[in-house]
């Protein structure tokens, strides 16, 4: 089974190191991995995103223009994405900063106010792994275990960052199954 | 019987190939004797230019290396950060050093790179028949400029020892002349002096030596050497530039 | 045990000429390979080695001119515009016959171009690329593990055929990251008896590239000759996939070939019979693979992030068996599964209605 799943928002949202820990993560549980960033142009006037695929195959094309999932965290990276996620698929919406419903009717929207709930539970800098969390409270394509295990080994030089990331992991979680049980 | 006179240790015995009344014999001569006389010559790398010293390799009795045109300060870097043990000479002409290898001539001295430069400076380019070179005077005749280097057209000469002297890794920077015996006495000094303070890891050392085409001048070697006190000397005038003692 | 790293493709080479016993590396700033001297200016230190940033492209290859002149691993690395500039040196490298490994982290020309991902310096990389007859040993890893696997091979190889080697990759390829293990690897040192290192206890050496005499310099260049001859006798790598039973060959090499190996997956899914063949080393081209394999399919595509660079050599060992079609994408543009699925159906569908 072959996972991909694009991140976007703005740079400095943590949109990157979202994407290593996840594929650090599905390392972590023997999985194939690649993660890519979009460089260059595509990267001017503050626009990040990258690219994670977590696979049990070898891993063939790291050009994926038809992601099973994206997530984003703000409205341009809505904007350039909704489009791109396969049918069937699933968007993850920073509601905080994304101020428009998707028009996509044929995918799965996970609605998160994940700005909000990081600076709730102590900074904004934490955004980032609420959205993860809500992803993969709805699709598991690794365990937030995993995820945990990993924020340990590379937070080991700043552990004090290390419970602030795992609550927003728990907490972004927690927003994506109240939705599913509405 | 007393030996007064013998070549140096660090030149083969081969005669040399340059053309007759040119300088570079006396000044290949004088660089193996500042080698010998530190005893360097089995930890001394030389890198040769593209000019018409670029068979050095053929006259040095130490490992040398020739590099691409201008860019002899690069491939001796490359020795020196790999073998900071050994003594790195580069050997360049006017147009290697002063033209086409202006920034890697410059780079070495701003990084304080430990080689001794020895610059010879004949006011032309000698190897592919007596073109302009950048430090050929105004109103010099060469193949490129046949009615005389005009400011205008051509540009002005460089200085080579003022436009390094400025640059802070620059342990000894001195210009010196090869046109009479005293003279020639005065360089060999400096040349010795460049050595020592790469010994001593002080910095970037070069000499410049004002030198003669008699070939691509279209002089005599006595002409030759006249014409070098009357013309060069004015403009580059001699002296030390940099000392860091 | 060995763990496995999560590693961007440009530290991943960093590393991997680390492990290689290189201890020296000379560079000049370049996207999209920044992340490699980024790597190693921080990594040289830690093991006594020398990191120097160079003045300009030029500077950098003749410094790597120097340190392979005195006999030790050293590496340097660029992008397009910048290899360009390395041209000359590598001439002079190639002619000395000193073993160095320059990295090319391939961004879209000609010019300044743009810094996203190409393959159009293949002509450049496996004709010579300078001036002279001469060729750099051309090795295209196509993930980050194989990255580590031919850096160290490219330093082998150098070593042993006192040659330039050189890595060639596109910029994806570079900035990615993908798991790698380093493995247990022990690099294997030659004597270089020829290095100019200092002449203590024995008679100067010299290195230089010019013999005067025509005489002499033909002789130089037949020798030379002789080498490349060997080196394509023994060297010739490349990867079959799904090639068994395949009617249609798709040839790719580097980052391309896995976007091939996805289409391929895609059109397998559908009964279609194709395969990949991936050069490994794009110099020497595996022409002996190549061939064996045209004699088993129908039909060739050759997928390249050029105008069509490799599929010359494609053509040259097909020698007008098979047709020969191309997809392509230039100016850092990359394509997709699906454009390269298409082209496969076209093929099929084809050779169904001559059947």
């Amino acid at each position: 089974m072959t996972e991909d799943l694009i991140i976007a928002g703005f740079g400095g949202q943590g949109v990157m190191s979202m994407g290593q820990m996840l594929a650090y993560a599905g390392l972590s549980e023997d999985k194939n991995v690649l993660w890519m960033p979009a460089y260059g142009p595509e990267t001017r006037g503050g626009f990040a995103n990258c690219t994670v695929i977590v696979s049990d195959e070898e891993i063939g094309s790291p050009v994926v223009s038809h992601p099973k999932a994206v997530i984003v965290l703000n409205l341009p990276s809505l904007d350039k994405f909704e489009d791109a996620v396969v049918p069937g698929g699933v968007l993850v919406v920073n509601t905080s900063l994304v101020n428009r419903e998707p028009k996509r009717t044929d995918i799965d929207i996970v609605h998160v106010p994940a700005s909000d709930i990081a600076n709730e539970i102590g900074s904004s800098r934490a955004a980032n792994m609420v959205a993860l969390g809500a992803f993969l409270a709805h699709k598991p394509i690794i365990s937030i275990e995993a995820v945990k295990n990993t924020l340990k080994k590379v937070f080991a030089a700043k552990p004090q960052v290390i419970p602030l990331n795992e609550k927003a992991l728990d907490r972004g979680a927690e927003a994506a199954r109240v939705q599913a049980a509405v | 019987m007393k030996v007064v006179f013998e070549r140096p240790e660090a030149l083969q015995n081969v005669p040399f190939t340059y053309c007759a009344g040119c300088t570079h014999g006396i000044i290949h001569r004088m660089v193996a004797e500042a080698i010998d006389s530190l005893g360097i010559r089995e930890k001394t790398i030389g890198v040769s230019p593209v000019g018409c010293a670029v068979f050095a390799y053929d006259f040095f009795n130490c490992d040398v290396v020739a590099a691409a045109h201008g860019r002899a300060p690069a491939v001796a870097t490359g020795i020196k950060r790999s073998h900071p043990d050994k003594y790195l000479f580069t050997y360049q002409g006017d147009g290697d050093l002063a033209a086409i290898g202006t920034a890697e001539i410059v780079h070495a001295a701003a990084r304080g790179e430990r080689i001794t430069v020895i610059f010879v400076n004949n006011a032309i380019y000698g190897m592919t028949g007596g073109q302009m070179a950048p430090t050929t005077l105004l109103g010099q005749k060469t193949d490129t400029t046949p009615y005389g280097r005009d400011a205008r057209a051509n540009g002005l000469p460089i200085r080579v020892c003022e436009l390094l002297q400025s640059l802070d890794g620059v342990a000894y920077i001195e210009r010196v002349s090869t046109h009479d015996p005293k003279h020639v006495l005065q360089a060999q000094k400096a040349i010795k002096k460049a050595f020592q303070y790469q010994v001593e890891d002080k910095g970037f050392t070069l000499i410049e030596l004002l030198s003669t085409c008699p070939s691509n001048w279209g002089m005599t070697p006595v002409e030759s050497l006249k014409w070098l006190e009357e013309n060069m000397l004015p403009y580059y005038k001699l002296g030390v530039y940099k000392d860091i003692g | 045990m060995s763990e496995k790293k999560l590693m961007k493709g440009n530290e991943a080479i960093g590393e991997a000429a680390i492990t290689a016993g290189c201890r020296h590396f000379f560079g000049y700033p370049i996207t999209p390979q920044s992340e490699l001297p980024a790597y190693l200016s921080k990594r040289m230190p830690q093991v006594e080695g020398v990191f120097l940033q160079a003045e300009s492209e030029v500077s950098a290859i003749n410094m790597v001119y120097g340190a392979a002149a005195s006999g030790v691993r050293v590496m340097t690395s660029s992008s397009s515009p910048g290899v360009s500039l390395k041209q000359e040196g590598i001439s002079y490298l190639a002619s000395s016959e000193l073993p160095s490994v320059v990295c090319n982290i391939m961004r879209a020309g000609p010019g300044l171009g743009t810094i996203q991902p190409s393959q159009s310096d293949y002509f450049q990389a496996v004709k010579g690329g300078g001036h002279g007859d001469y060729h750099c040993l051309v090795l295209a890893p196509n993930s980050v593990q194989e990255i580590v696997d031919l850096v160290r091979l490219a330093f082998d190889l150098a070593d042993h055929y006192k040659n330039p080697a050189m890595i060639l990759i596109d910029g994806v390829l570079g900035q990615m990251m993908e798991p790698v293990d380093f493995g247990n690897y022990k690099p294997t040192f030659v004597e270089k008896p020829w290095a100019a290192n200092g002449c203590k206890d024995r008679k100067p050496n010299a290195i230089t590239s010019i013999h005067i005499d025509p005489k002499d310099m033909e002789q130089h260049n037949l020798r030379l000759q002789k080498k490349y001859a060997l080196i394509s006798e023994k060297e010739q790598r490349s990867e079959e996939w799904m090639m068994e039973d395949a009617d249609i060959m798709v040839a790719s090499y580097g980052m391309t070939s896995r976007i091939v190996k996805s289409a391929i997956r895609k059109a397998r899914e559908e009964g279609i019979k194709v395969g990949l063949f991936r050069p490994i080393t794009l110099w020497p081209f595996p022409e002996k693979k190549l061939d064996e394999n045209i004699n088993r399919v129908k039909e060739i595509l050759v997928v390249e992030l050029s105008a069509g660079q490799m599929i010359e050599d494609i053509k040259l060992v097909n020698n007008g068996r098979l047709p020969v079609s191309f997809h392509g994408r230039m100016g850092g543009m990359t394509p997709s599964v699906e454009d390269i699925y298409d082209e496969i159906k076209k093929i099929h569908d084809r050779l169904t209605v001559k059947a």
